[in-house]
Protein backbone atom coordinates (compact mmCIF):
# COMPACT_ATOMS: atom_id res chain seq x y z
CA UNK A 1 0.00 0.00 0.00
CA UNK A 2 1.52 3.28 -1.05
CA UNK A 3 0.37 6.69 0.07
CA UNK A 4 0.64 7.95 -3.50
CA UNK A 5 -2.40 5.90 -4.45
CA UNK A 6 -5.66 7.68 -3.80
CA UNK A 7 -7.88 4.66 -4.35
CA UNK A 8 -6.97 0.97 -4.22
CA UNK A 9 -9.46 -1.77 -4.97
CA UNK A 10 -8.37 -5.36 -4.35
CA UNK A 11 -10.20 -8.54 -5.36
CA UNK A 12 -13.69 -7.03 -5.20
CA UNK A 13 -16.71 -9.19 -6.01
CA UNK A 14 -20.26 -7.88 -6.10
CA UNK A 15 -23.58 -9.44 -7.10
CA UNK A 16 -27.16 -8.22 -7.35
CA UNK A 17 -29.32 -11.13 -6.24
CA UNK A 18 -27.95 -14.05 -8.23
CA UNK A 19 -26.30 -12.10 -11.00
CA UNK A 20 -22.61 -11.41 -10.65
CA UNK A 21 -21.86 -7.80 -11.57
CA UNK A 22 -18.24 -7.42 -10.51
CA UNK A 23 -15.79 -10.27 -10.27
CA UNK A 24 -12.26 -10.01 -8.95
CA UNK A 25 -11.76 -6.32 -9.62
CA UNK A 26 -8.35 -4.79 -8.95
CA UNK A 27 -7.87 -1.09 -9.52
CA UNK A 28 -5.47 1.59 -8.41
CA UNK A 29 -5.83 5.32 -8.91
CA UNK A 30 -2.51 7.15 -8.43
CA UNK A 31 -2.47 10.68 -7.06
CA UNK A 32 -2.90 13.30 -9.77
CA UNK A 33 -4.18 10.82 -12.35
CA UNK A 34 -7.14 11.26 -14.66
CA UNK A 35 -8.56 7.75 -14.87
CA UNK A 36 -11.23 6.89 -17.38
CA UNK A 37 -13.28 3.81 -16.57
CA UNK A 38 -14.92 2.60 -19.76
CA UNK A 39 -17.25 -0.26 -20.53
CA UNK A 40 -20.58 -1.02 -22.20
CA UNK A 41 -23.95 -0.56 -20.55
CA UNK A 42 -24.48 -2.97 -17.69
CA UNK A 43 -20.77 -3.63 -17.27
CA UNK A 44 -20.77 -2.77 -13.58
CA UNK A 45 -19.12 0.66 -13.86
CA UNK A 46 -21.57 2.50 -11.62
CA UNK A 47 -21.60 -0.42 -9.21
CA UNK A 48 -17.83 -0.19 -8.89
CA UNK A 49 -18.10 3.52 -8.06
CA UNK A 50 -20.75 2.83 -5.46
CA UNK A 51 -18.53 0.18 -3.88
CA UNK A 52 -15.64 2.65 -3.76
CA UNK A 53 -17.88 5.30 -2.19
CA UNK A 54 -19.17 2.82 0.40
CA UNK A 55 -22.76 3.03 -0.88
CA UNK A 56 -22.67 -0.71 -1.63
CA UNK A 57 -20.88 -3.38 0.37
CA UNK A 58 -18.92 -5.92 -1.71
CA UNK A 59 -19.14 -9.67 -0.94
CA UNK A 60 -15.40 -10.00 -1.08
CA UNK A 61 -12.38 -7.78 -1.45
CA UNK A 62 -11.14 -4.55 0.05
CA UNK A 63 -11.24 -0.87 -0.81
CA UNK A 64 -8.48 1.39 0.47
CA UNK A 65 -8.89 5.16 0.37
CA UNK A 66 -5.86 7.40 0.95
CA UNK A 67 -4.04 4.45 2.48
CA UNK A 68 -6.83 3.68 4.92
CA UNK A 69 -9.24 0.73 4.88
CA UNK A 70 -12.67 1.97 3.79
CA UNK A 71 -14.49 0.91 6.96
CA UNK A 72 -12.12 3.07 9.03
CA UNK A 73 -12.07 5.95 6.55
CA UNK A 74 -13.61 9.15 7.91
CA UNK A 75 -12.40 12.00 5.67
CA UNK A 76 -15.21 11.71 3.15
CA UNK A 77 -14.90 15.40 2.31
CA UNK A 78 -11.65 14.50 0.52
CA UNK A 79 -13.75 12.66 -2.08
CA UNK A 80 -16.09 14.60 -4.34
CA UNK A 81 -18.85 12.69 -6.12
CA UNK A 82 -20.97 13.60 -9.11
CA UNK A 83 -23.58 10.93 -9.64
CA UNK A 84 -25.27 9.88 -12.82
CA UNK A 85 -28.55 10.53 -11.11
CA UNK A 86 -27.72 14.22 -10.95
CA UNK A 87 -29.46 14.25 -14.32
CA UNK A 88 -32.65 12.86 -12.88
CA UNK A 89 -32.98 14.82 -9.66
CA UNK A 90 -36.16 16.63 -8.65
CA UNK A 91 -35.92 19.60 -11.02
CA UNK A 92 -38.75 21.35 -9.23
CA UNK A 93 -36.70 21.59 -6.05
CA UNK A 94 -36.75 25.23 -4.94
CA UNK A 95 -33.04 25.69 -4.30
CA UNK A 96 -30.69 28.27 -5.79
CA UNK A 97 -27.39 27.38 -7.42
CA UNK A 98 -25.67 28.96 -4.42
CA UNK A 99 -27.61 26.80 -1.96
CA UNK A 100 -26.90 23.61 -3.90
CA UNK A 101 -23.17 24.29 -4.10
CA UNK A 102 -23.02 25.32 -0.43
CA UNK A 103 -24.59 21.97 0.51
CA UNK A 104 -21.30 20.41 -0.62
CA UNK A 105 -19.73 21.89 2.52
CA UNK A 106 -22.08 19.99 4.84
CA UNK A 107 -19.65 17.31 5.93
CA UNK A 108 -16.64 19.58 6.13
CA UNK A 109 -18.43 22.15 8.25
CA UNK A 110 -19.48 19.51 10.78
CA UNK A 111 -22.64 18.79 12.75
CA UNK A 112 -24.41 21.64 14.56
CA UNK A 113 -22.34 24.28 12.79
CA UNK A 114 -23.51 26.77 10.21
CA UNK A 115 -21.98 27.22 6.77
CA UNK A 116 -22.99 30.88 6.83
CA UNK A 117 -20.78 33.75 5.68
CA UNK A 118 -17.58 31.88 6.43
CA UNK A 119 -18.23 29.49 3.56
CA UNK A 120 -19.21 32.20 1.08
CA UNK A 121 -15.75 32.74 -0.52
CA UNK A 122 -15.32 28.98 -0.97
CA UNK A 123 -18.77 28.57 -2.53
CA UNK A 124 -18.22 31.51 -4.88
CA UNK A 125 -14.82 30.18 -5.91
CA UNK A 126 -16.31 26.78 -6.77
CA UNK A 127 -19.08 28.41 -8.78
CA UNK A 128 -16.53 30.52 -10.66
CA UNK A 129 -14.42 27.40 -11.35
CA UNK A 130 -17.32 26.00 -13.40
CA UNK A 131 -18.19 29.46 -14.88
CA UNK A 132 -21.67 29.58 -13.40
CA UNK A 133 -21.34 32.86 -11.47
CA UNK A 134 -24.05 34.53 -13.56
CA UNK A 135 -26.60 31.98 -12.33
CA UNK A 136 -25.72 32.01 -8.63
CA UNK A 137 -29.15 33.15 -7.42
CA UNK A 138 -31.26 31.26 -9.93
CA UNK A 139 -33.24 28.17 -9.05
CA UNK A 140 -31.46 25.01 -10.16
CA UNK A 141 -34.53 23.79 -12.04
CA UNK A 142 -34.40 26.74 -14.44
CA UNK A 143 -31.03 25.70 -15.86
CA UNK A 144 -30.21 23.44 -18.81
CA UNK A 145 -28.88 19.91 -18.29
CA UNK A 146 -25.31 20.96 -19.00
CA UNK A 147 -25.51 23.92 -16.64
CA UNK A 148 -26.98 21.73 -13.90
CA UNK A 149 -24.12 19.27 -14.32
CA UNK A 150 -21.66 22.14 -13.85
CA UNK A 151 -23.42 23.09 -10.64
CA UNK A 152 -23.13 19.52 -9.38
CA UNK A 153 -19.41 19.57 -10.12
CA UNK A 154 -19.11 22.85 -8.23
CA UNK A 155 -20.90 21.17 -5.31
CA UNK A 156 -18.45 18.28 -5.46
CA UNK A 157 -15.32 20.49 -5.55
CA UNK A 158 -16.42 23.13 -3.03
CA UNK A 159 -15.02 21.13 -0.13
CA UNK A 160 -11.68 21.10 -1.98
CA UNK A 161 -11.48 17.32 -2.36
CA UNK A 162 -8.32 15.52 -3.46
CA UNK A 163 -10.24 13.26 -5.78
CA UNK A 164 -13.35 13.77 -7.86
CA UNK A 165 -15.43 10.76 -8.93
CA UNK A 166 -17.83 11.30 -11.81
CA UNK A 167 -20.44 8.83 -13.07
CA UNK A 168 -21.40 9.42 -16.73
CA UNK A 169 -21.27 13.19 -16.29
CA UNK A 170 -21.97 13.99 -19.93
CA UNK A 171 -25.28 12.14 -20.20
CA UNK A 172 -27.89 14.81 -20.81
CA UNK A 173 -25.31 17.39 -21.87
CA UNK A 174 -25.64 18.47 -25.51
CA UNK A 175 -22.76 17.49 -27.79
CA UNK A 176 -21.45 21.03 -28.29
CA UNK A 177 -20.96 21.44 -24.58
CA UNK A 178 -19.32 18.06 -24.00
CA UNK A 179 -15.99 19.37 -25.30
CA UNK A 180 -16.02 22.46 -23.02
CA UNK A 181 -17.04 20.16 -20.20
CA UNK A 182 -13.98 17.95 -20.70
CA UNK A 183 -11.78 21.05 -20.98
CA UNK A 184 -13.08 22.14 -17.62
CA UNK A 185 -12.25 18.72 -16.12
CA UNK A 186 -8.78 19.02 -17.62
CA UNK A 187 -8.33 22.33 -15.83
CA UNK A 188 -9.46 20.90 -12.51
CA UNK A 189 -6.97 18.06 -12.97
CA UNK A 190 -3.99 20.15 -14.11
CA UNK A 191 -4.51 23.50 -12.37
CA UNK A 192 -6.05 22.42 -9.07
CA UNK A 193 -4.30 19.04 -8.99
CA UNK A 194 -7.53 17.14 -8.36
CA UNK A 195 -7.30 13.41 -9.09
CA UNK A 196 -10.15 12.43 -11.40
CA UNK A 197 -11.96 9.15 -11.88
CA UNK A 198 -14.54 9.29 -14.60
CA UNK A 199 -16.92 6.54 -15.64
CA UNK A 200 -18.29 6.59 -19.16
CA UNK A 201 -19.36 4.41 -22.05
CA UNK A 202 -18.14 7.13 -24.39
CA UNK A 203 -14.72 5.77 -25.38
CA UNK A 204 -14.13 8.12 -28.30
CA UNK A 205 -13.84 11.37 -26.36
CA UNK A 206 -12.26 9.98 -23.28
CA UNK A 207 -9.03 8.32 -24.43
CA UNK A 208 -7.52 11.57 -25.68
CA UNK A 209 -8.05 13.28 -22.33
CA UNK A 210 -7.15 10.77 -19.65
CA UNK A 211 -3.82 9.61 -18.27
CA UNK A 212 -5.04 6.15 -17.27
CA UNK A 213 -7.68 3.78 -18.59
CA UNK A 214 -9.58 0.91 -17.02
CA UNK A 215 -11.78 -1.29 -19.23
CA UNK A 216 -14.50 -2.98 -17.30
CA UNK A 217 -17.03 -5.55 -18.31
CA UNK A 218 -17.94 -7.36 -15.09
CA UNK A 219 -14.25 -8.21 -14.77
CA UNK A 220 -11.29 -5.95 -15.48
CA UNK A 221 -10.12 -6.31 -19.09
CA UNK A 222 -7.45 -3.68 -19.13
CA UNK A 223 -5.95 -1.40 -16.53
CA UNK A 224 -2.98 0.81 -17.30
CA UNK A 225 -1.76 4.06 -18.76
CA UNK A 226 -3.54 5.75 -21.64
CA UNK A 227 -0.45 5.29 -23.84
CA UNK A 228 -0.49 1.51 -23.32
CA UNK A 229 -4.18 1.47 -24.00
CA UNK A 230 -3.70 3.07 -27.43
CA UNK A 231 -1.66 0.04 -28.48
CA UNK A 232 -4.12 -2.64 -27.45
CA UNK A 233 -7.21 -0.57 -28.08
CA UNK A 234 -8.56 -2.31 -31.18
CA UNK A 235 -8.12 -5.80 -29.82
CA UNK A 236 -9.47 -4.97 -26.38
CA UNK A 237 -12.55 -3.21 -27.59
CA UNK A 238 -13.53 -5.97 -29.98
CA UNK A 239 -13.15 -8.49 -27.19
CA UNK A 240 -15.23 -6.32 -24.99
CA UNK A 241 -18.17 -5.36 -27.06
CA UNK A 242 -18.10 -8.43 -29.26
CA UNK A 243 -18.41 -6.34 -32.42
CA UNK A 244 -16.76 -3.50 -34.25
CA UNK A 245 -16.22 -0.30 -32.26
CA UNK A 246 -17.50 1.92 -35.03
CA UNK A 247 -20.77 0.09 -34.82
CA UNK A 248 -20.86 1.05 -31.20
CA UNK A 249 -20.41 4.71 -31.99
CA UNK A 250 -23.11 4.45 -34.54
CA UNK A 251 -25.55 3.09 -32.01
CA UNK A 252 -24.32 5.32 -29.30
CA UNK A 253 -27.06 7.94 -29.30
CA UNK A 254 -29.73 5.37 -28.76
CA UNK A 255 -27.93 4.02 -25.73
CA UNK A 256 -28.13 7.17 -23.64
CA UNK A 257 -31.49 6.58 -22.11
CA UNK A 258 -30.89 2.93 -21.41
CA UNK A 259 -28.02 3.19 -19.00
CA UNK A 260 -29.41 1.60 -15.86
CA UNK A 261 -28.08 1.49 -12.33
CA UNK A 262 -25.20 -0.65 -13.41
CA UNK B 1 -61.67 39.14 19.34
CA UNK B 2 -58.63 41.20 20.34
CA UNK B 3 -60.45 42.34 23.46
CA UNK B 4 -61.82 38.88 24.11
CA UNK B 5 -58.31 37.44 23.94
CA UNK B 6 -57.31 39.54 26.93
CA UNK B 7 -60.41 38.48 28.80
CA UNK B 8 -60.72 34.75 28.15
CA UNK B 9 -57.92 32.31 28.82
CA UNK B 10 -59.27 29.73 26.36
CA UNK B 11 -58.93 32.26 23.54
CA UNK B 12 -55.38 33.05 24.58
CA UNK B 13 -54.61 29.35 24.52
CA UNK B 14 -56.09 28.89 21.06
CA UNK B 15 -54.45 31.98 19.63
CA UNK B 16 -50.94 31.35 20.98
CA UNK B 17 -51.14 27.67 20.05
CA UNK B 18 -52.27 28.71 16.57
CA UNK B 19 -49.31 31.04 16.17
CA UNK B 20 -46.92 28.30 17.29
CA UNK B 21 -48.20 25.68 14.87
CA UNK B 22 -48.29 28.35 12.16
CA UNK B 23 -44.50 28.26 12.46
CA UNK B 24 -43.69 24.58 12.96
CA UNK B 25 -46.17 22.98 10.56
CA UNK B 26 -45.02 24.92 7.45
CA UNK B 27 -41.38 24.73 8.60
CA UNK B 28 -41.41 20.92 8.48
CA UNK B 29 -43.89 21.08 5.62
CA UNK B 30 -41.27 22.69 3.37
CA UNK B 31 -39.06 19.61 3.79
CA UNK B 32 -42.02 17.23 3.49
CA UNK B 33 -43.22 18.75 0.21
CA UNK B 34 -39.82 18.80 -1.52
CA UNK B 35 -39.21 15.22 -0.41
CA UNK B 36 -42.60 14.25 -1.85
CA UNK B 37 -43.82 12.91 1.48
CA UNK B 38 -47.02 14.96 1.71
CA UNK B 39 -49.22 11.88 1.89
CA UNK B 40 -47.18 10.42 4.70
CA UNK B 41 -48.20 13.39 6.83
CA UNK B 42 -51.79 12.46 6.08
CA UNK B 43 -51.26 8.83 7.06
CA UNK B 44 -49.61 9.84 10.32
CA UNK B 45 -52.45 12.18 11.25
CA UNK B 46 -54.86 9.27 10.97
CA UNK B 47 -52.67 7.19 13.24
CA UNK B 48 -52.79 10.07 15.70
CA UNK B 49 -56.57 9.72 15.62
CA UNK B 50 -56.33 6.14 16.90
CA UNK B 51 -54.11 7.37 19.74
CA UNK B 52 -56.60 10.08 20.66
CA UNK B 53 -59.49 7.61 20.50
CA UNK B 54 -57.56 5.13 22.65
CA UNK B 55 -56.92 7.83 25.21
CA UNK B 56 -60.56 8.96 25.29
CA UNK B 57 -61.61 5.33 25.78
CA UNK B 58 -59.08 4.85 28.58
CA UNK B 59 -60.17 7.96 30.43
CA UNK B 60 -63.80 6.92 30.10
CA UNK B 61 -63.21 3.36 31.33
CA UNK B 62 -60.66 3.91 34.06
CA UNK B 63 -60.75 6.65 36.65
CA UNK B 64 -56.98 6.45 36.86
CA UNK B 65 -56.65 7.84 33.33
CA UNK B 66 -59.42 10.40 33.52
CA UNK B 67 -56.94 13.26 33.77
CA UNK B 68 -54.76 12.03 30.93
CA UNK B 69 -54.23 14.57 28.14
CA UNK B 70 -55.10 12.70 24.89
CA UNK B 71 -52.25 14.51 23.19
CA UNK B 72 -49.74 12.20 24.89
CA UNK B 73 -51.17 8.99 23.46
CA UNK B 74 -51.83 10.72 20.14
CA UNK B 75 -48.17 11.67 20.02
CA UNK B 76 -47.03 8.19 21.00
CA UNK B 77 -49.17 6.51 18.33
CA UNK B 78 -48.02 9.00 15.72
CA UNK B 79 -44.34 8.36 16.48
CA UNK B 80 -44.88 4.58 16.43
CA UNK B 81 -46.73 5.01 13.13
CA UNK B 82 -43.80 6.89 11.63
CA UNK B 83 -41.47 4.03 12.58
CA UNK B 84 -43.88 1.52 11.01
CA UNK B 85 -43.98 3.51 7.79
CA UNK B 86 -40.19 3.39 7.58
CA UNK B 87 -40.23 -0.35 8.19
CA UNK B 88 -42.85 -0.86 5.46
CA UNK B 89 -40.95 1.36 3.05
CA UNK B 90 -37.91 -0.89 3.33
CA UNK B 91 -40.00 -4.06 3.00
CA UNK B 92 -41.77 -2.76 -0.13
CA UNK B 93 -38.74 -1.11 -1.69
CA UNK B 94 -40.32 -0.83 -5.12
CA UNK B 95 -43.77 0.18 -3.90
CA UNK B 96 -42.87 2.69 -1.22
CA UNK B 97 -46.22 4.50 -1.45
CA UNK B 98 -47.94 1.28 -0.31
CA UNK B 99 -46.91 2.16 3.23
CA UNK B 100 -49.31 5.10 3.13
CA UNK B 101 -52.66 3.28 2.59
CA UNK B 102 -51.58 0.51 4.96
CA UNK B 103 -50.81 2.90 7.81
CA UNK B 104 -53.66 5.28 7.00
CA UNK B 105 -56.37 2.63 6.97
CA UNK B 106 -54.79 0.87 9.94
CA UNK B 107 -54.90 4.13 11.88
CA UNK B 108 -58.55 4.78 11.09
CA UNK B 109 -59.46 1.13 11.68
CA UNK B 110 -58.01 1.10 15.18
CA UNK B 111 -59.47 4.55 15.83
CA UNK B 112 -62.97 3.50 14.79
CA UNK B 113 -62.84 0.42 17.04
CA UNK B 114 -61.83 2.51 20.04
CA UNK B 115 -64.51 5.07 19.22
CA UNK B 116 -67.25 2.45 19.08
CA UNK B 117 -65.96 0.86 22.28
CA UNK B 118 -66.29 4.29 23.90
CA UNK B 119 -69.93 4.43 22.71
CA UNK B 120 -69.50 6.62 19.69
CA UNK B 121 -68.80 10.25 18.98
CA UNK B 122 -68.84 12.99 21.53
CA UNK B 123 -68.01 16.67 21.30
CA UNK B 124 -64.51 16.02 22.57
CA UNK B 125 -63.73 13.79 19.63
CA UNK B 126 -65.35 16.23 17.24
CA UNK B 127 -62.94 18.92 18.37
CA UNK B 128 -60.00 16.62 17.70
CA UNK B 129 -61.26 15.81 14.22
CA UNK B 130 -61.88 19.36 13.03
CA UNK B 131 -60.03 21.57 15.49
CA UNK B 132 -61.43 23.89 18.06
CA UNK B 133 -61.12 27.45 19.29
CA UNK B 134 -62.44 26.66 22.74
CA UNK B 135 -61.00 23.26 23.62
CA UNK B 136 -57.29 24.13 23.86
CA UNK B 137 -56.20 23.88 27.47
CA UNK B 138 -53.20 25.43 29.20
CA UNK B 139 -51.58 22.01 29.45
CA UNK B 140 -52.06 21.55 25.68
CA UNK B 141 -50.38 24.89 25.15
CA UNK B 142 -47.35 23.99 27.27
CA UNK B 143 -46.96 20.61 25.59
CA UNK B 144 -47.20 22.15 22.12
CA UNK B 145 -44.75 24.90 23.06
CA UNK B 146 -42.33 22.22 24.25
CA UNK B 147 -42.63 20.33 20.96
CA UNK B 148 -42.13 23.55 19.02
CA UNK B 149 -38.94 24.46 20.89
CA UNK B 150 -37.47 20.99 20.32
CA UNK B 151 -38.42 20.90 16.62
CA UNK B 152 -37.23 24.42 15.79
CA UNK B 153 -33.94 23.85 17.61
CA UNK B 154 -33.29 20.61 15.74
CA UNK B 155 -34.19 22.09 12.34
CA UNK B 156 -31.95 25.12 12.91
CA UNK B 157 -29.00 23.05 14.15
CA UNK B 158 -29.33 20.37 11.48
CA UNK B 159 -30.52 22.63 8.66
CA UNK B 160 -27.70 21.85 6.24
CA UNK B 161 -27.96 18.10 6.88
CA UNK B 162 -31.74 18.15 6.37
CA UNK B 163 -31.31 20.21 3.21
CA UNK B 164 -28.83 17.69 1.83
CA UNK B 165 -31.08 14.77 2.77
CA UNK B 166 -34.00 16.41 0.97
CA UNK B 167 -32.14 17.57 -2.11
CA UNK B 168 -29.90 14.59 -2.81
CA UNK B 169 -29.89 11.68 -0.42
CA UNK B 170 -27.30 9.71 -2.34
CA UNK B 171 -24.83 12.58 -2.36
CA UNK B 172 -25.42 12.93 1.36
CA UNK B 173 -24.62 9.27 1.87
CA UNK B 174 -21.53 9.53 -0.31
CA UNK B 175 -20.27 12.43 1.78
CA UNK B 176 -20.60 10.37 4.94
CA UNK B 177 -23.95 11.62 6.27
CA UNK B 178 -25.92 9.02 8.26
CA UNK B 179 -29.05 9.54 6.20
CA UNK B 180 -31.00 6.73 7.85
CA UNK B 181 -30.72 8.17 11.34
CA UNK B 182 -31.45 11.67 10.04
CA UNK B 183 -34.53 10.50 8.16
CA UNK B 184 -35.82 8.72 11.24
CA UNK B 185 -35.31 11.83 13.34
CA UNK B 186 -37.17 13.80 10.69
CA UNK B 187 -40.12 11.40 10.68
CA UNK B 188 -40.37 11.54 14.47
CA UNK B 189 -40.43 15.35 14.28
CA UNK B 190 -43.20 15.17 11.68
CA UNK B 191 -45.18 12.87 13.97
CA UNK B 192 -44.76 15.28 16.88
CA UNK B 193 -45.77 18.33 14.86
CA UNK B 194 -48.86 16.55 13.56
CA UNK B 195 -49.92 15.68 17.09
CA UNK B 196 -49.30 19.29 18.14
CA UNK B 197 -51.13 20.88 15.22
CA UNK B 198 -54.25 18.76 15.39
CA UNK B 199 -55.54 20.61 18.48
CA UNK B 200 -56.23 23.66 16.31
CA UNK B 201 -56.67 22.39 12.73
CA UNK B 202 -58.00 18.94 13.55
CA UNK B 203 -56.69 15.52 12.60
CA UNK B 204 -58.38 15.45 9.21
CA UNK B 205 -56.85 18.74 8.11
CA UNK B 206 -53.44 18.72 9.78
CA UNK B 207 -51.54 17.90 6.59
CA UNK B 208 -53.06 20.91 4.85
CA UNK B 209 -51.22 23.32 7.14
CA UNK B 210 -48.00 21.48 6.28
CA UNK B 211 -48.50 21.52 2.52
CA UNK B 212 -50.74 24.38 1.33
CA UNK B 213 -48.56 27.27 2.62
CA UNK B 214 -45.53 25.55 1.07
CA UNK B 215 -47.33 25.11 -2.24
CA UNK B 216 -48.09 28.85 -2.23
CA UNK B 217 -44.54 29.78 -1.16
CA UNK B 218 -43.01 27.75 -3.97
CA UNK B 219 -44.82 29.95 -6.51
CA UNK B 220 -43.31 33.18 -5.27
CA UNK B 221 -39.86 32.39 -3.86
CA UNK B 222 -36.40 31.59 -5.16
CA UNK B 223 -34.26 29.27 -3.13
CA UNK B 224 -35.08 26.98 -0.26
CA UNK B 225 -34.56 29.39 2.63
CA UNK B 226 -36.93 31.84 1.00
CA UNK B 227 -39.44 29.04 0.46
CA UNK B 228 -39.34 28.27 4.18
CA UNK B 229 -39.73 31.95 5.05
CA UNK B 230 -42.79 32.44 2.85
CA UNK B 231 -44.28 29.10 3.96
CA UNK B 232 -44.22 30.25 7.57
CA UNK B 233 -45.54 33.69 6.61
CA UNK B 234 -48.47 32.18 4.69
CA UNK B 235 -49.03 29.59 7.43
CA UNK B 236 -49.32 32.31 10.09
CA UNK B 237 -51.59 34.37 7.88
CA UNK B 238 -53.90 31.39 7.32
CA UNK B 239 -54.00 30.59 11.04
CA UNK B 240 -54.79 34.18 12.05
CA UNK B 241 -57.49 34.71 9.42
CA UNK B 242 -58.86 31.23 10.11
CA UNK B 243 -59.03 31.64 13.88
CA UNK B 244 -60.70 35.06 13.69
CA UNK B 245 -63.35 33.91 11.27
CA UNK B 246 -63.92 30.70 13.23
CA UNK B 247 -64.47 32.75 16.37
CA UNK B 248 -66.85 35.27 14.83
CA UNK B 249 -68.77 32.85 12.60
CA UNK B 250 -68.77 30.08 15.22
CA UNK B 251 -67.19 27.53 12.87
CA UNK B 252 -64.61 24.78 13.39
CA UNK B 253 -61.19 26.44 12.85
CA UNK B 254 -59.94 23.49 10.81
CA UNK B 255 -62.25 24.45 7.99
CA UNK B 256 -61.60 28.19 8.10
CA UNK B 257 -57.83 27.75 8.28
CA UNK B 258 -57.79 25.40 5.30
CA UNK B 259 -60.00 27.73 3.27
CA UNK B 260 -57.73 30.68 4.13
CA UNK B 261 -54.70 28.64 3.00
CA UNK B 262 -56.42 27.81 -0.27
CA UNK B 263 -57.26 31.47 -0.77
CA UNK B 264 -53.62 32.41 -0.17
CA UNK B 265 -52.53 29.66 -2.55
CA UNK B 266 -54.83 30.93 -5.31
CA UNK B 267 -53.54 34.45 -4.78
CA UNK B 268 -49.94 33.25 -5.00
CA UNK B 269 -50.67 31.40 -8.25
CA UNK B 270 -52.42 34.46 -9.70
CA UNK B 271 -49.55 36.71 -8.58
CA UNK B 272 -47.00 34.47 -10.30
CA UNK B 273 -49.08 34.45 -13.49
CA UNK B 274 -49.29 38.23 -13.41
CA UNK B 275 -45.52 38.46 -12.94
CA UNK B 276 -44.73 36.22 -15.90
CA UNK B 277 -47.27 37.98 -18.10
CA UNK B 278 -45.74 41.36 -17.33
CA UNK B 279 -42.25 40.19 -18.37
Amino acid sequence: MTASNVIEVKGVHYRYDRESVLSDINLTVPKGAFLGVVGPNGSGKSTLLKVILGLLKPREGTVTLFGEVQSKFKDWERIGYVSQKANAFNTGFPATVYEVVASGLTKKTGMFRFIGKKGRPQVERAIRAVSMEAFMDRNIGELSGGQQQRVFIARAIVSEPDVLILDEPTVGVDTQNVQTFYDMLDQLNKDLGITLMLVTHDIGTITSKVTHVACLNKSMHFHGSAADFEQVKGQELTEFYGHDVHMLHHNHDHDHGNEGVR
Amino acid sequence: MIEAIFTYQFLQNAFITGLIIGIIAPLLGAFIVVRRLSLIADALSHVTLSGIAASLLLSKSFVLFSGLNPLWLGMTFSVIGSLFIERLRTIYKHYQELAIPIILSGGIGIGVIFISLADGFNTDLFSYLFGSVSAVSRSDLWLILGIAIVVVTIVVLLYKELFLLSFDEEFGKASGLSTKALHLLFMVMVALVIAASMRIVGILLVSSLMTLPVAAAMRVSTGFKQTIFFSILFGELAVIIGLFSAFYLDLAPGGTIVLSSILILLMAIAFKKWLTMRK
